[in-house]
């Protein structure tokens, strides 16, 4: 099936070059435009072990990225061993019983592949890319780094060591500082407070056995996802699956059982005094799990409030009207749990408190007045028409596919999201504004020189 | 006459079968690419690549200028541009532009480097009539009202803030390019001093507008959905009437030869742990040096099997990280760069002496073969996995044509292909030297201590307009 598919794209460069064949080119190339736009987005299939496959095939270029996606993250770790699932998952390639760690990064280097694995809140992941003919060799690795992994002391020291140094070298970025003090005061105990890299002290407190175990429970079938995109159809995908991940058996994996983050009751300021130029502000509050329906009109929101570039109303207020800041933004963080709804700015010290104000303000405004039917407009535009860049590159197609089915959004959720979209009106748009913007109660954070900044609070 | 025709006949089932032979053989064999180039009477280049993946496109427009182009007393003009470019023409109010493009799904912005500023709009392919409508209205029609122009000053001095004077190893950067480039722009940074950020005028900025934002001195680029016989008039009609402009005075300025190693040091309270970077003199890619020197790149910091990250991170376990990094495409040479920051607890003279075993190593023993394949195998495929994006792909060719036409993107790999072991030994010994060195550390702690101009930095190559 593959071969045909790829003989057929092939045939098509050669017939590129004979000018004279152009209708034929012509006629063929609408066709598989057509049916290219017509197609959906991917294909999916679940495995008899519980493993759900998701494939975006696109052979214009001989390449394939695939992603093992585990459903689980850093919301299942203890408290006092925060940075488990990230470290489970970043040990991954640096051995596994057959393969010391060199080897492996040996072995996917020499074809100029890559194979990494990272974790979130949410989920863990261990992404391949490779050219198509080094797809067979890629997958014997993948398998063999997410079935056998060594869990090695020297390798877990090493791993452990590097992570402090990061952790340390982050401290440097008032940015990050801002971010990740916010997070902490605003979620207190929920692991969303939590960086998903650990602390310096929790690093400390994880043993090999934590990491054997975490591996042994939640790095099972059916807690994951296998998303591929690039030039591999599902078949060649289950034909790899059912090579080299046979013996991958189901296990138990359990309820997630962390209750969601508590909302401040009232308003609350972080100060750090820091000698920085400029001062880094993060106000924001508890904001919504991905699946609440109030997802799309929030995001509607939220791209014209702070989310749209230089056209939200925080961009035209705080850069445009006054000159305060390169960059002021909102987020929208929707996750498993409730995440955060962020705004974000960096002014210089003296500019702080006035700029903190107008924030306020805008939120204020948005919260008593709505939106215009003009930025409605541009809002959804903006959102509806900009969606298929979001699945530009295999890379971008693969992390959709991923995000889809671990919210759990459903193959249709290409074609269902401008639709949703199309249908928020002002009247939703005012109603979230309402219910989840807390001028008076949101945590702020203000990173700044006290001498300089003055502020009021 | 009869005998020779079947010859030609023959060669050409031959190369017919060779072209299937390597289609059936080599599946991974990249694509040709088939990029159209054409220079309208007015001198505005076009190149347009058809790639229709996906009913999207990405419309770019380049200024063959940067901060190369800025007269010493007023560096950050080229990027200070960038930004007036978003503040509105009489037909168009100030960020009207990206509105449009917004409200239509698209996405847009804009980006300084040392050899050119970039603009782009990306959005779906039959929306492309806006860009063809705003561009050439912007290249010609801009306002650069007063007050725009002082609001903007304290957005870029914010920006400013953002980037490097709160960032330690930005910082470090700013004064090592500055120590290394003595007489070239390439020692300023992009975004500009700050005093000169703060005394750029209105004039500076239509002057500059009025040199460099003419279509002899730009190019259009589009990648992406769409039928090239029938974008190429609409470009041609859109852009075609703007009159040629002056030639802009060309840059003819050479650093001088480095005859001795220059060091400076930075002490800053808020680094926390010490970073050295290393950069020397090299030439760029119309060079044929400039191919061993990729592949050397690749061999010492191309992952984690390469040569700074298995010795000095995981085997002496000296560094946090470590990389190496050529500035190839650029218009004028530029550097070949190596960095490290030091694991808490190590010292970082040792970390420089061993960045040094690194390089005497490569200049006394030649890599292996093996070796060499490794990196030669990495660069294809990056090469590769980059066609991937549009965006990608327009940023690829509009680079290399402004600092030395496109072609040179399609002489890449056969470039890199005949490299051999004694190439990479023989740029090594040539330039990585002792003499045309220049070295830059940091040191966390203490009070401040710094040279000439306030604590400075910016990134490497390239300042974005925007998030």
């Amino acid at each position: 099936m593959s071969d045909r598919d790829r003989t057929l794209f092939e045939g098509c460069a050669v017939h590129r070059h004979l000018k004279k064949a152009g209708l034929v080119v012509l006629l063929l190339g609408l066709l598989l435009h057509s049916l290219a736009e017509a197609a959906p987005l991917g294909r999916r299939a679940e495995m008899e072990n519980g493993l759900t496959l998701l494939v975006a095939e696109r052979p214009t270029l001989p390449m394939v990225t695939v992603q093992v996606l585990l459903k689980t993250g850093s919301v299942l770790e203890p408290k006092d061993k925060s940075g488990l699932a990230h470290l489970t998952a970043a040990l991954l390639p640096l051995g596994t019983v057959s393969r010391t760690a060199p080897e492996i990064s040996e072995a996917i280097e020499f074809v100029g592949g890559s194979l990494n694995a990272d974790a979130s809140w949410d989920s863990s992941s261990l992404s391949l890319t490779v050219l198509k003919k080094d797809l067979d060799m890629g997958m014997a690795l993948l398998a063999d780094v997410l079935l056998h992994p060594a869990f090695r002391e020297t390798e877990i020291a090493r791993k452990v060591r590097e992570l402090k140094g990061r952790i340390r070298q982050k401290q440097e970025d008032p940015g990050t500082v801002a971010r990740e003090t916010f997070a902490a005061t605003l979620f207190g105990d929920h692991p969303y407070g939590r960086p998903v890299e650990g602390t310096e002290g929790s690093l400390d407190r994880i043993t090999r056995q934590d990491l054997v175990d975490f591996h042994q429970r939640y790095y099972v079938p059916n807690n994951s996802i296998m998303v591929a995109g690039g030039d591999v159809t599902l078949e060649e995908l289950k034909g790899y699956v059912q090579k080299y991940l046979k013996a991958w058996a189901r296990g138990s994996v359990g309820p997630v059982k962390a209750a969601s983050g508590a909302p401040p009751r009232r308003r609350q300021v972080v100060k750090i005094d820091r000698g920085v130029t400029q001062a880094n502000i993060v106000w924001g509050d508890i904001g919504i799990a991905r699946e609440n329906p109030d997802y799309y009109a929030l995001s509607v929101m939220n791209q014209i409030l702070g989310g749209g570039g230089l056209t939200s109303r925080l961009m035209r207020s705080i850069r445009e009207k006054q000159g305060w800041a390169y960059d002021v933004h909102s987020a929208l963080g929707a996750r498993r749990f409730p995440g955060p709804f962020l705004v974000a700015l960096q002014t210089k010290n003296e500019t702080a408190s006035p700029a903190i104000e107008e924030v306020l303000k805008q939120i204020r405004e948005i919260r008593n007045t709505g939106v215009t039917e003009e930025e409605l407009e541009e809002a959804k535009g903006f959102l509806t028409g900009s969606f298929p860049l979001r699945f530009d590159t295999n890379q971008d197609a693969v992390g959709l596919l991923a995000g889809m089915e671990l919210y759990g959004l459903g193959m249709d959720y290409p074609e269902r999201y401008p639709v949703i979209i199309k249908a928020v009106t002002r009247d939703d748009v005012l109603r979230v504004a309402r219910k989840y913007l807390h001028p008076d109660r949101g945590i702020l954070v203000v990173i700044a020189d006290p001498d300089k900044a003055k502020l009021p609070f | 006459m009869k005998r020779r025709s079947w010859v030609i006949l023959g060669l050409v089932i031959v190369a017919l079968l060779g072209l299937l032979f390597l289609n059936v053989v080599i599946p991974s064999k990249p694509r040709e690419l088939e990029v159209f180039e054409t220079t309208l009477d007015n001198g505005l280049k076009v190149l347009l690549l058809e790639e229709r993946k996906a009913p999207v496109l990405t419309f770019h427009v380049w200024y063959r200028v940067g901060s190369r182009n800025e007269q010493p007393e007023r560096t950050g003009l080229a990027h200070f541009m960038e930004h007036m470019m978003f503040k509105g023409t009489p037909q168009m109010g100030a960020q009207a532009f990206s509105q449009v493009i917004r409200k239509n799904g698209g996405q847009d912005n804009a980006f300084t480097s040392q050899d050119y500023t970039g603009y782009f709009v990306t959005l779906a392919a039959d929306r492309v009539h806006l860009p063809l409508e705003l561009e050439p209205d912007r290249m010609v029609n801009l306002l650069l009202n007063p007050d725009e122009v002082e609001r903007e000053r304290s957005v870029v001095m914010e920006e400013r803030r953002l980037r490097t004077e709160d960032d330690p190893t930005s910082s470090l950067w700013e004064k090592v390019q500055a120590a290394a480039f003595k007489a070239h722009p390439y020692g300023k940074p992009v975004i500009g001093w700050m005093e000169d950020i703060r005394k750029l005028s209105r004039g500076d900025l239509q002057a500059f507008y009025k040199t460099y934002y003419a279509p002899n001195n730009a190019v259009v680029v589009v990648v992406g959905d769409f039928n090239r016989a029938e974008l190429l008039p609409r470009i041609q009609k859109a852009f075609g009437a703007i009159p040629r402009g002056p030639e802009p005075p060309p840059v003819r300025i050479v650093e001088p030869p480095q005859n001795g190693e220059r060091r400076v040091t930075l002490t800053r309270e808020d680094a926390k742990l010490p970073f050295i970077m290393v950069i020397y003199h090299a030439p760029n890619l119309t060079d044929a040096d400039s191919y061993p020197l990729e592949v050397l790149e690749v061999i010492l910091a191309g992952g984690k099997s390469a040569r700074l990250y298995r010795n000095l991170v995981y085997e002496k376990q000296l560094a946090l990280s470590a990389g190496a990094h050529y500035a190839r495409v650029s218009a004028d040479p530029e550097a070949f760069a190596l960095y490290a920051s030091s694991l808490p607890g190590k010292n970082v003279e040792e970390l420089e002496q061993a960045l040094y075993a690194e390089v005497e190593r490569l200049k006394t023993e030649l890599v292996s073969p093996r070796e060499l394949e490794k990196a030669k195998n990495q660069i294809e495929a990056s090469f590769i996995f980059s066609q991937d994006s549009i965006f990608s792909l327009a940023r690829q060719l509009a680079s290399y044509e402004i600092v030395a036409g496109w072609r040179h993107w399609k002489a890449y790999l056969p470039g890199i292909h005949a490299v051999t072991a004694e190439d990479v030994q023989r740029v090594t010994k040539k330039y990585l030297t002792t003499e045309n060195r220049t070295v830059g550390i940091l040191i966390p702690g203490g009070a401040a201590t710094d040279g000439e101009r306030p604590a400075t930095g910016t990134q490497p190559k390239t300042e974005g307009a925007r998030p």
